[in-house]
């Protein structure tokens, strides 16, 4: 019902923005990607984020968490977005921080929520097995061996996950290779593991993902997170948290294109004119503004949604994703072609905007995805 | 129990003894109640209902008292609502008075006029009309040329109105004439004028829907009194602007379905008029076009409700009525479009047998929307004022 920011909020969405602009600037992203870095996340900024606890922001208190709840989460989302800050949090904190809050034994959850809070860990989720978001067709398989189940299977576009410590792998327990159940969640630690190999993949963003195959990897029987065949009753509710955290990061970015091209119309002179002043970019300009509107609208009463734990969370998932991965090629498109020759430059961050957006908008479902969920989840 | 909560009580009491069974039912064509000298009733409980509700103030629940109004707070108001829409209650009265001329008459008018013209627009005995575009002044409004002359005692009107919303149907029209033709904007003054006068005169345009709601208007020698000026002379404009962003409203939320009558969603009418397999849509193409248009809706609906709650809370953006004046008439457009493509020739009937009625009359709308984005300022006029006034970008 909140769509408009308390005073608590405002002030966090201040120190946010402050934050990302003062210290991960765009230029910090620029240097990961220039030097290589192997991380591909700057790991002091994490630890500041961490201090400042926005890792901790959807951690229970007991579990040194700051428990400020989704919306909150939101708006550091999206001040991040705005400065294509490269951190964790969609992985660690997104995904696998709900799907152990939701799904976690309690020795999982005194075990993961407080490093996840402080920082100390990163996690991903090893879900992806083709070139599209299709989460419950899960062919990498888990069989039962005694007190242990072994994994085989190669999974893809596993944000973060060659710096991940710790890995929640979907993998099949029974069922047919599209059923949502005979899904089951593992978690799997990364280090001194047999069998287990992950190769980074370098994607247009400059981002983390990873391809992690399993060759017959072990793993106790006590690491299985949710239950066992029940793993999509755990993953489809942290797979919505994480399709709106996106959506919140692309309405950062969104704002910020728009924002950029709108002083650009303003300063560029052709004919001997501000070419805002040319009717036919006005029209368009004044079309992304209703746009970039209706976005702020849906992620908001998305996150709100998560934060009131209403029934409509998946729909309002499906909304916000959709509408901003369709948003945000619009806007960087339009953005670009208005900036003429400079904004196809490196050098202009324009096009970091545009090759951020296209993952972001594939990553864990794109508009096709979930404008057919949005209608089955209305039974048409 | 809190005041509020008694004031439901009373209220819902008082709509189950006064409200009228035939006003729970949907609006039927021709029943509504637009009040007015010439008001025909084809339903007498309209009647009924308009005048009990008038007569606690209620066709204008949040007005103040002394006008006639209901003095009702946001919050009292938003209990009324509630409670009507609980028992299906029918809007009691429509009227251009209660959403465009009287606001700006709240605003602007002196107490006399207040006291003169407010009451019977509650009371909905005075139905009015708005004298706004000309045949050379459309989007460019602020070049109209009707003249208005000072001749002492009263003033001497002479000029053409057109586009002029149920003119033939209408008591009284405000007016925007020029007072001064040596300026543009400056040179505008918002008059009132009682249309039962032989200076008055008006012809319905019959539009591509075949019906006939806008006319033309002939102001020839038409005289109102000086007390009939509203604000000061020279100075309609600032009026006029003010009462486009509540005309601009009241069409924008046209967007949300409520211009095409209730009823099953378009996702139902697909399954009907298409089939389905599955429990889904049958044609894949047609499903996909109904959820954008669905979730556009959704997003639209969303955006109005957080543009109220920021209102609420002394924020947002102030040009947001071009903003949904823009993106609510144009998504109704597609949805009648959409609408019409679902039906396939069960959407493209003119009258008679062959067709249901709701079909016909999806027909006539889908005509009818065609206009939603040229009255009220046009589409591009609206993208016009968010990239000058909300972008700031230079003319």
């Amino acid at each position: 019902m909140a769509l408009v920011l308390n005073e608590e909020q405002a002030l966090l969405k201040e120190t946010a923005e402050q934050f990302f602009q003062e210290k991960v600037p765009v230029a910090n992203f620029r240097k990961l990607r220039d030097s290589k870095d192997e991380n591909g996340y700057d790991t002091a900024v994490w630890r500041e984020i961490a201090n400042l606890g926005f890792a901790g922001i959807m951690v229970p208190e007991q579990y040194g968490g700051t428990d400020f709840g989704p919306v909150g989460l939101g708006l550091v989302l999206e001040q991040a977005g705005r400065t294509l800050a490269a951190t964790p949090l969609i992985s660690t904190v997104l995904l696998a921080g709900s799907a152990i809050q939701q799904g976690g034994t309690s020795a999982q959850r005194q075990k993961y929520l407080p490093l996840i809070a402080s920082g100390e860990i990163v996690m991903a989720l090893a879900l992806e097995e083709g070139a599209h978001h299709n989460p419950c067709a899960i062919a990498t398989k888990a069989e039962a061996a005694g007190d242990n189940f072994k994994i085989t299977g190669k999974k893809v576009f596993v944000l973060d996950g060659h710096v991940a410590d710790v890995l929640i792998v979907a993998a099949r327990t029974s069922g047919g290779p599209k059923d949502t159940s005979g899904i089951t969640l593992f978690l799997v630690d990364t280090k001194n593991t047999d069998g287990l190999k992950i190769t980074r993949t370098h994607m247009a963003d400059h981002r983390n993902a990873a391809i992690v195959e399993f060759d017959g990897v072990s793993v106790p029987a006590a690491n299985v997170l949710g239950s066992v065949d029940g793993g999509w009753d755990v993953l489809e509710p942290a797979l919505d948290i994480g399709r709106i955290g996106i959506a919140a990061e692309t309405l950062g970015l969104i704002q910020q294109v728009f924002d950029t091209t709108v002083d650009y119309l303003k300063e560029r002179k052709q004919f001997g004119k501000v070419i805002g002043s040319f009717q036919a970019l006005q029209h368009r300009a004044a079309e992304l503004f209703c746009e970039v509107e209706l976005c702020r609208s849906v992620v908001l009463e998305a996150l709100s949604a998560v934060e009131e734990r209403r029934n409509d969370v998946p729909k309002l998932a499906s909304l916000a994703k959709a509408r901003l991965a369709e948003a945000s090629r619009l806007i960087t498109n339009e953005g670009l072609q208005m900036h003429g020759g400079i904004g196809m430059t490196d050098e202009y961050d324009i096009g970091l905007f545009m090759k951020r957006a296209r993952v972001a908008a594939a990553t864990l479902g794109d508009a096709n995805f979930h404008r057919n969920r949005y209608a089955e989840l209305d039974d048409y | 129990m809190d005041a509020l909560e008694k004031f439901r009580a009373e209220t819902r009491e008082w709509l189950e003894a006064n409200c009228p069974a035939s006003m729970r039912t949907p609006m039927k064509e021709g029943e509504e109640p637009w009040g007015g000298r010439k008001a025909v009733w084809k339903n007498p409980d309209s009647k009924i209902w308009m005048e009990r509700m008038a007569e606690r103030g209620w066709t204008a629940p949040t007005w103040p008292k002394e006008y006639g109004g209901g003095g009702l707070t946001k919050e009292e108001n938003m209990v009324l609502q509630q409670e009507m829409r609980r028992i299906h209650a029918r809007t009691p009265l429509m009227s251009f008075g209660l959403w465009m001329l009287g606001p700006a008459l709240l605003e602007f008018a002196n107490e006399e006029q207040k006291k003169e013209h407010i009451p019977p627009i509650v009371r909905g005995e005075i139905r009015w009309c708005q004298g706004y575009s000309e045949p050379g002044a459309g989007s460019d409004l602020a070049g109209l040329q009707t003249k208005c002359e000072d001749k002492g005692d009263h003033y001497l009107v002479n000029g053409q109105k057109i586009w002029t919303s149920y003119a033939d149907k209408a008591d009284w029209i405000f007016c925007l004439v020029r007072t001064d033709t040596s300026k543009k904007h400056e040179g505008i003054s918002f008059l009132l004028i009682d249309m039962d006068q032989p200076g008055v005169e008006t012809r319905p345009i019959t539009m591509i829907s075949g019906a006939s709601p806008f006319c033309e208007t002939f102001l020839t020698d038409a005289k109102a009194p000086k007390k009939n000026l509203v604000g000061e002379l020279n100075k309609g404009w600032t009026i006029a602007k003010r009462l486009l962003q509540h005309e601009r409203a009241m069409i924008s939320g046209m967007g949300l379905g409520g211009g095409g009558g209730a009823g099953p969603g378009i996702e139902q009418a697909a399954k009907d008029y298409i089939g389905e397999e599955n429990g889904r849509i049958a044609d894949p193409s047609v499903r996909d076009k109904i959820v954008r248009q669905k979730m556009d809706s959704q997003a639209f609906a969303l955006t109005m409700r957080r543009s109220a709650e920021e209102a609420k809370a002394g924020q947002g953006p102030g040009a947001a009525s071009s903003m949904f004046k823009y993106y609510g008439t144009e998504l109704n457009k597609r949805r009648y479009e959409l609408l019409l493509e679902v039906m396939g020739i069960q959407g493209l009937g003119w009258e008679g047998e062959g067709f249901s009625e709701d079909e016909l009359t999806t027909t006539r709308a889908w005509l009818r929307s065609k206009g939603n984005s040229i009255e009220g300022g046009t589409s591009e006029v609206q993208l016009n004022v968010i990239a000058k006034r909300v972008l700031e970008l230079p003319e």
